[in-house]
């Protein structure tokens, strides 16, 4: 397991998902936090979105599987999928040792920049995890 | 017990690989003694309990009149006058107070006692679990599906050769007091702790029943496929009912599965075409998907396939042969 941290280069929301923004606003990487994987415990499964799928903020997009509990994973901004992290259903854990890297989950082009508004900066969410 | 101390997958692997214990002191006990304590229990449970040897095992489930199970249990005959029965943590009240009534409405010479208060109760399990627990013992342990007095760690034990997991261990019963220690020093010498979520994979694994997922009132033991522990010749309560649906056969049978596609099933997914998955988790030892689930019993062949509905997705299954895990 790796060690607890939320980076300042990405933003947060509260149903414990990151973004992390490209520099025009175009597209986004979404995946879950350190929060939400240590609480879930050893993935063991991801049932990903289909490339083209329609994302709502707020709303489940995919499910992630422990050994003992599905979790539903929301989306912190609305959009379309436009690549899944196929890595995944090889090596589930990957979510749990590298979860703001090789455990991204759907690359989404965006609908509204503008959603971002909404998300919180590392210290809001370190704030909220308490 | 916790649902796990590090991360159910690590302690799946060390009872599969070494030794794990686990906190099973939520489980009951009934003590049963007196002259007439066999005859009382060949009424009350559902194996030939004549059968037992002094110091021996029996699995056994309580039935209703109709057959339904009310709990799954483990009798041990600590002498010819004397047993001992584990029950289920959720059932043991109701339990003790119907074998108080057997015992009494059908006027026994027998008391029975009600020890689960007093009783800690630690499963030591693993390939390397007896040799563990040995070297911490003043003798040999008994055999698998036995039962003797022991000292385990300086304190007085009953030790069982039993087990739900699949591999080889012992269950050491104790007092609340004595647990601590003996608990300590199996960790010292190196048994990994382990909680519920371990010890649901592993009886997953090995396709043994969890009382109200795959067993409950409305279940008789023969489409439950525990009619192996039924004994109707005895006249126990519920043999007539359970003599029947033998005779008859069931309208589902339960079986053990393995999803071949993506998806890991759930206890409570509905089987599409008429069934249910009665447990479902995901295999630490084969990294799959697997359950037992309630089918209708013509499709409940081993190498059947089967659709189960997993929130709505279609998830393909195929019937397995019981255990699923067999150790080497």
């Amino acid at each position: 397991m790796s060690e607890a941290s939320y980076p300042d280069d990405l933003l947060y929301h509260h149903e414990h998902d990151w973004v992390r923004l490209d520099p025009q606003g175009e597209w986004a990487t979404f995946g879950i936090t350190w929060y939400a994987q240590d609480a879930l415990g050893e993935v063991v499964f991801y049932d990903a979105p289909e490339v083209g799928a329609t994302l709502t903020k707020d709303e489940s997009y995919a499910e992630i599987e422990s050994v003992k509990a599905v979790s539903d994973v929301f989306a912190p901004m609305s959009g379309e999928v436009i690549e899944v992290n196929d890595s995944i259903a090889d090596e589930p854990g990957v979510v749990n040792d590298d979860p703001y890297g090789g455990g991204w989950l759907v690359k989404v082009r965006l609908t509204s920049v503008e959603e971002k508004e909404a998300l919180m900066d590392s210290a809001a969410y370190k704030e909220l995890l308490g | 017990m916790p649902v796990q101390y590090d991360g159910v997958m690590e302690e799946h692997r060390a009872v599969r690989g070494s030794t794990g214990v686990f906190d099973v002191s939520h489980m009951g006990q009934v003590r049963s003694t007196g002259p007439d304590a066999l005859k009382f229990l060949q009424r009350a449970t559902s194996n030939d309990v004549s059968k037992i040897p002094l110091g021996g095992a029996q699995y056994s489930l309580l039935c209703q009149e109709d057959g339904g199970v009310l709990d799954d249990l483990f009798t041990y005959r600590l002498g010819d006058q004397e047993f001992l029965t584990v029950t289920n943590a959720g059932n043991h009240p109701a339990d003790f107070a119907r074998l108080a009534k057997i015992a009494s409405d059908e006027s026994f010479d027998v008391e029975v006692t009600d020890e689960a208060a007093s009783t800690a109760m630690l499963a030591v399990q693993g390939p390397s679990a007896r040799a563990l627990v040995e070297s911490l013992a003043d003798g040999p342990l008994p055999e698998r599906m036995t039962a003797a007095e022991g000292t385990v760690a300086g304190q007085s034990v009953l030790i069982a050769g039993t087990g739900y997991t699949g591999e080889d261990g012992v269950e050491l019963l104790t007092s609340l007091e004595a647990a601590v220690p003996v608990w300590d020093a199996l960790i010292e010498a190196g048994a990994t702790p382990c909680g519920l979520g371990a010890r649901d994979t592993l009886r997953l694994e090995a396709c043994y029943h969890l009382y109200g997922n795959d067993l409950d009132p409305s279940r008789n033991p023969i489409e439950a496929g525990l009619g192996w522990a039924c004994k109707e010749d005895t006249g126990f309560i519920g043999s007539d009912a359970v003599a029947a649906a033998r005779a008859q056969g069931t309208a589902e049978q339960l079986v053990a599965f393995e999803v071949t596609g993506a998806g890991i099933a759930r206890t409570g997914n509905p089987v599409v075409g008429g069934g249910v998955v009665s447990s479902g988790t995901f295999s630490p030892t084969f990294e799959i998907a697997i359950g037992m689930a309630y089918l209708p019993a013509d499709k409940a062949a081993v190498g059947s396939h089967f659709d189960i509905d997993v929130r709505g997705k279609h998830r393909t299954a195929v019937v397995r042969e019981r255990p699923i895990y067999r150790k080497g």
